[in-house]
């Protein structure tokens, strides 16, 4: 039995940021990442990111994996655990069992921070099992991280900004983009990465959705359709679509298996992409020495991602008593940068869903 | 689809576009983001504090360097200039290849459609833009305020 002070799981922006926090005020971190490098989402944005200095506006999110990694490295007091997964966290002694290259380890954490990321969803329509139906994480990997052109021409699922920003990258990569569907009657991502893709001739249909995929043995085609003010299909609305890959953008959920395993109060918070742990501001869970971050907090920009690991990084060393004068201060200046964030109209979202995290009858446990 | 009838509050009055270059910032949407107010050498967007405020660009204060282009992480400011008898745009275009100067391109306008011919003044892309190419395009006066992207 491995003992730590604090681990951090997911080597995203979140569980980066929280790593670094919870290092510089002085704590022992170990941080485990599935992937054979650090960065988790990061490492596929090319785009340059929004919000402030303070979180690398203007800094395109690759490099922001690279900037915190090599600030993490220049520590002394910070374990890097790469290419294992975390299995399972048994509350009975607060153990976490890890798979780190084929060998078994277990791991008592006197604080754990869950920066586990999220999981894109999935679309119901005939033939969805058809090679060439991608998730757009899968596209973006197979482009940004392997170096491989995924298609010749695809159809994009979801405005959003991941359906948005795919879509430029992949018109990046010499990909055609034959169409941006999206449900709502109007464009849910940014704006301006609506606007990079359509002066490049890519028409984004509103209230539009994919009834089929087309195709034998892979995707030659897709069936689309107009949507209602119900969201139901407008008869004879269809159209046929000619591509070679559907590329599913149509949002996150927050990955918490660990949360409900440690016995974290959950709630179900459409506005945050599903089930999500009840915390305190300090980003603790209803379980004493159990902290979250990021998109498995509630699925938000990588921004506010990174905001929240700091928070969480740095409660988790108070609490096991590095403390520094700055405390208080830095608290209150990562409380303001997460409202900063969250104010605009864009943020409205994320506030109503924060809003309703709260204990219920049926969520009972308190959050103090 | 997307609010460019907004445009008109972005675009200076007849008298500064023929005074010579300046920034258009077409972000019309209320989201957190602030570089082009903070990497401004002329301070030329109003210091807010909300991050999530419209930018507001002072047309007299700003000089169309195109600091402001190549750092908008939604790649939505243009420079436009028309003092010359010919038009100008310079656009933010992260595509490769890059253009040869001197290559005659079609001008296209926000929605992907022809606008007219062009040809490549300039490729500006110095290690501070960081992977945001800048393209000078010389175009007839009246399309400085509709070509936003190229073909070639």
């Amino acid at each position: 039995m491995e003992q730590r002070e604090i681990v951090v799981i997911g080597g995203g922006p979140a569980g980066l940021s929280a790593a670094l926090q919870a290092a510089h005020s002085g704590a022992r971190v170990t941080i485990i990442e599935g992937e054979k490098r650090l960065g988790g989402q990061l490492i596929k944005q090319t785009h340059m990111f929004f919000g402030s200095h303070k979180q690398h506006a203007g800094t395109r999110g690759i490099d922001i994996a690279t900037l915190l990694e090599n600030e993490l490295r220049a520590l002394p007091n910070v374990e890097i655990i790469l290419g294992a997964t975390v299995l399972g966290y048994y509350y009975e002694d607060g153990a976490l069992t890890i798979e780190d290259h084929e060998a078994f380890r277990l791991m008592i954490p006197k604080r754990l921070i869950v920066a586990s990321g999220a999981s894109e969803k999935f679309l119901a329509f005939p033939n969805n099992d058809l090679p060439g139906v991608y998730g757009a994480g899968a596209v973006q990997t197979l482009m940004n991280v392997y170096g491989v052109k995924p298609a010749q021409r695809v159809l994009m699922i979801g405005a959003g900004n991941i359906g948005l920003i795919v879509s430029y990258q992949l018109l990046q990569a010499g990909v055609e983009v034959a169409a941006v569907l999206e449900a709502a009657p109007q464009i849910s991502g940014y704006l301006v990465h609506a606007s990079k893709i359509l002066r490049l001739g890519v028409p984004i249909l509103t209230r539009h959705s994919i009834k089929e995929a087309l195709g034998k043995h892979t995707v030659e085609g897709a069936i689309i359709h107009r949507l209602d003010d119900r969201w139901q299909p407008v008869p004879h609305s269809e159209q046929q679509i000619t591509c070679d890959t559907i590329c599913l953008a149509v949002g996150l959920s927050p990955l918490c298996d660990l949360l409900w395993q440690a016995g974290c109060a959950m709630q179900y918070i459409a506005e945050l992409g599903g089930y999500v742990a009840l915390r305190d501001e300090g980003m603790q869970t209803s379980v004493p020495g159990i902290y979250v971050a990021g998109d498995a907090a509630g699925v938000e920009e990588a921004s506010a991602a990174m905001v929240e690991g700091s928070l969480a990084g740095l409660s988790a060393a108070l609490s096991l008593g590095y403390n520094s004068p700055a405390d208080e201060e830095l608290t209150a200046e990562l409380r303001q940068q997460l409202d900063d964030l969250r104010a605009g109209p864009g943020g409205a979202k994320i506030r109503s869903g924060l809003e309703k995290l709260h204990p219920t009858a049926d969520n009972p446990k308190e959050v103090t | 689809m997307l609010p460019t009838a907004s445009l008109a509050a972005v675009t200076p009055h007849q008298e500064r576009l023929a005074r010579g270059a300046v920034a258009i910032v077409e972000c019309f949407q209320e989201i957190p983001c602030n570089p082009c107010a903070t990497n401004c050498p002329s301070q030329a967007f109003a210091l807010v504090s909300d991050i999530n405020a419209l930018p507001v660009l002072d047309w007299d204060k700003c000089i169309g360097c195109g600091i402001c282009v190549a750092c908008c992480p939604g790649l939505a400011i243009f420079i436009v200039d028309g003092s010359g008898e010919q038009g100008v745009v310079r656009l933010p275009y992260e595509f490769l290849p890059l253009p040869e100067v001197g290559a005659t391109v079609l001008g296209v306008g926000r929605d992907g459609a022809a606008v007219c011919g062009a040809t490549v003044l300039r490729v500006q892309n110095s290690p501070a833009q960081d992977r945001t190419p800048i393209i000078w395009l010389q175009v007839p006066p009246e399309h400085i305020m509709s070509v936003r992207h190229f073909k070639f």
